[in-house]
């Protein structure tokens, strides 16, 4: 499909913390500088020069296999040096703090700092005190920007354009980062967006960000174009918020029955890992209405695009650079 | 010391319904005179106050100083000259230190340390349970001997109903107030903000108005049951005003405080993850902040304290969950409620001045609150109309979080007299 060309005078300045304070061409700039990037990663030599000699530090304060890796994988497939630090077996556990952390890196004359944190908010305090680009991989509940990003283009992908579009969020909305993202970006592109959960999972207040409250799965399916099932985390039934994964499964699992009932077929994301049979049951996970991998594969695609804008990058050299790229592979 | 002559300022005092021109003549440390035109005596300093207010310093039953144990952030010593600047005469130490206050050398300590401040005075609280801990109710008698004035585990509710009631029967032989921090510790476990659209969107923990309410209902029945006198801390929401009118309606003997930060700001100024703008009760909704100050005006409310918090810098500069609650208010507070509550039209002068002293000494048996002749020489003045700009780096706190900083506020301390003697002036070195 045919975008329309990324406008050169847009930028996203310093740093990326969150969809919400961006605008719907900041975010159009990026789904679209992200697709020249799919394709470096269907090459043989899956490289372009285009980070060479920066260097990226990847600071983990929480676990992460996927984003990690995928941040990891773009950094690489744009030629920057990476590190990668994560909370144990660093100073981070000597209880050395964000800001010197970060200090100490910036002395080690290090270009941008990709930081994960379980505070709320953590990376817009780095980024406020440090003069590298800052990408918000997660933190708190707040915002994943970098999920919710690629789970735009998974769903512009599939249907072609995001305006109009029906798309409800599934599961524990209150404690997820993924789905304020997601809320916040698919508003701006001019999406239809609604949540459902049981009430004991929805934050307060979610109605005012401009979205639809949904209390059962079969109303959101009857509504929906697209689900965006979100991981169910054991700790929740352990803090009292629903009685048991079972139950979970019984009342809010999206399973194929639920499916077939739907007026029409639904699109399915997940932001993984999943739990097949609480949130999500095998046959949706697995079926042709799945995008779940379709997204992981996407991820990468959004990561390069956002550390090229960041790096100074110009939205048309990234169309430019694909058949220089090619000529060199 | 010299004999000191006001003269010619609006002196407000609502102890005695005194609102107008006179002149207030200070001697030997009492109030000796308020009138037309008072002689001064021989050697008397005489201060040209017109155009300024005059009025009983004013008093705040719910400061934190830190010390003994968090001495970087403020002393004693630091607290009694930022509550000068303030305006204010006394002031109420919560025994939150570390070692908390819950012994009577501890509140010997406080009071040794307070003598020597030359600044407000500074009566200490006693703790109501040992250590804070809501299990062992601490020795009363000792701490009020020692110069304690009320009690308090301030910081953390009496989560145990059966301490709390015993707690308000035991306190009736000495007649002192129980002061309560209302908050359900399940519903408001590890929340760092009001709980709402706000905390939604930053996707932070929230601290819902009924965290607030249950406690203050449940306080409310205890009063009622047991007769005890009731002191209910830093009241941040509409339902917690609704409560408290039917408890006074039903003549429960409950007193109640404000915050001026609770009075004037609301939950949107937490966006930014800015940790001066968090505090325990968080700033809540605008329905909150106008319930709240409708219910100074009828007195269903009838205080305002500070609840001075202050912090060191790098307390304060971390992510929003990890920074300690709380923020100084003693040097604004006067300047934050003459701009909001009179100019703002919710109150007059002798109206507010009654909810920074008259009441508040009322309540905790204070001497001062008021002008009489005889009492403690205990004065504020000041100028109601001059406007300045919060510079929280000329505080005389050691801290600085205030989230006024930079705000143009209407109502500048002139001088503050503490037992007849200046301790604070401004302009002054």
């Amino acid at each position: 499909m045919i975008h329309g060309a990324p406008r050169a005078d847009l930028s996203l300045g310093k740093d990326l913390l969150g969809l919400e304070h961006l605008s719907a061409q900041q975010i159009e700039l990026i789904l679209d500088t992200a697709e020249p990037f799919k394709e470096v990663s269907e090459r043989a030599i899956k490289k372009v020069p285009a980070l060479h000699g920066k260097t990226i530090v990847n600071l983990f304060y929480e676990a992460s296999t996927r984003t990690r890796i995928s941040f990891e994988f773009a950094e690489k497939r744009l030629s920057a040096d990476t590190v990668n630090i994560a909370a144990s077996g660093s100073s981070i556990e000597k209880g050395e703090s964000l800001v010197d952390t970060a200090r100490n890196l910036e002395a080690m004359r290090i270009d941008m700092v990709v930081v994960r944190h379980p505070a709320s908010g953590a990376p817009k305090f780095l980024a406020e005190r440090i003069p590298s680009n800052v990408i918000n991989a997660g933190d708190g509940w707040h915002e994943h920007p970098t999920q919710g990003l690629l789970d735009l283009l998974s769903i512009r992908d599939k249907r072609g354009t995001l305006a109009g579009c029906k798309v409800c969020i599934c599961g524990d909305i209150l404690h997820s980062r993924v789905a304020r993202s997601n809320i916040w970006g698919l508003l701006k592109v001019g999406a239809e967006v609604a949540v459902c959960g049981p009430r004991s999972l929805l934050p307060l207040g979610i109605e005012e960000l401009g979205v639809h409250v949904f209390r059962r799965p079969e109303e959101a399916i009857e509504w929906a174009d697209v689900l965006n099932v979100l991981r169910l985390q054991l700790e929740r039934m352990v803090a009292g918020y629903i009685p048991s994964l079972g139950e979970y499964y019984r009342v809010y699992g999206i399973t194929q029955q639920r499916l077939d009932r739907a007026p029409k077929d639904l699109l399915i994301l997940h932001p993984g890992p999943m739990n097949r049979g609480v949130e999500i049951d095998s046959k949706v996970a697995d079926g042709p209405h799945s995008v779940i991998l379709h997204q992981v594969t996407n991820g990468i695609a959004i990561r390069m695009a956002i550390l090229y804008l960041l790096a100074g990058g110009s939205p048309r050299s990234a169309q430019a650079a694909r058949p220089a790229g090619e000529d060199r592979a | 010391m010299k004999p000191l002559l006001l003269r010619g300022g609006r002196v407000v005092d609502p102890s005695q319904d005194q609102d107008g021109l006179a002149d207030l003549l200070l001697l030997d440390g009492k109030i000796a005179g308020l009138g037309a035109s008072l002689a001064a005596p021989d050697g008397a300093d005489i201060i040209d106050v017109s155009g300024k207010v005059v009025a009983p310093g004013l008093v705040d039953v719910h400061v934190h100083l830190r010390e003994p144990g968090n001495e970087s952030a403020e002393t004693i010593a630091t607290g009694a000259r930022a509550a000068a600047a303030g305006g204010f005469t006394s002031v109420c130490a919560m025994p939150n230190t570390d070692p908390v206050v819950d012994n009577e050398a501890a509140v010997g300590f406080a009071v040794k340390q307070a003598s020597a401040a030359h600044g407000a005075r500074v009566f200490p609280y006693g703790a109501v349970s040992l250590g804070q801990k809501g299990e062992q109710m601490a020795e009363f008698a000792k701490l009020i001997e020692a110069g304690a004035v009320a009690v308090s585990d301030d910081g953390h509710p009496v989560a145990s109903s059966h301490l709390m009631r015993t707690v308000l029967e035991y306190a009736q032989a000495f007649g002192i107030p129980v002061a309560e921090h209302c908050e359900d510790p399940d519903l408001a476990k590890r929340g760092v903000m009001h709980e709402g659209v706000v905390s939604t969107r930053l996707g932070l923990k929230g601290i819902p108005a009924a965290a607030e309410e249950i406690m203050v209902a449940r306080d409310v029945s205890l009063a009622e049951l047991t007769g005890g006198h009731v002191h209910l801390c830093h009241m941040s929401t509409k339902g917690c005003v609704d409560i408290i009118g039917r408890a006074k309606d039903n003549g429960i003997n409950v007193t109640a405080e404000v915050t001026p930060h609770h009075l004037t700001l609301i939950h949107d100024e937490c966006e930014g993850y800015n940790t001066n703008a968090k505090m325990n009760p968080p700033l809540r909704e605008q329905a909150d902040v106008e319930a709240l100050c409708q219910a100074l005006k009828d007195g269903t409310v009838e205080m305002i304290a500070t609840d001075h918090a202050p912090h060191h810098y790098e307390a304060k500069e971390r992510d929003f969950d990890d920074a300690p609650f709380g923020i100084v208010g003693l040097e604004t507070a006067l300047g934050v409620c003459m701009t909001a509550l009179v100019d703002g039209g919710v109150l007059t002068v002798p109206q507010l001045i009654r909810c920074m002293s008259t009441n508040p000494a009322n309540a905790f048996h204070l001497d001062g609150g008021t002008l009489a002749k005889g009492k403690p020489a205990d004065v504020v003045v000041f100028d109601p109309t001059a406007t300045w700009t919060v510079d929280p780096s000329q505080f005389l706190s050691k801290s600085r979080n205030t989230p006024y900083a930079g705000r143009q506020l209407v109502g500048r301390v002139e001088r503050t007299i503490v037992a007849g003697v200046t301790v604070f002036e401004s302009g002054a070195p």
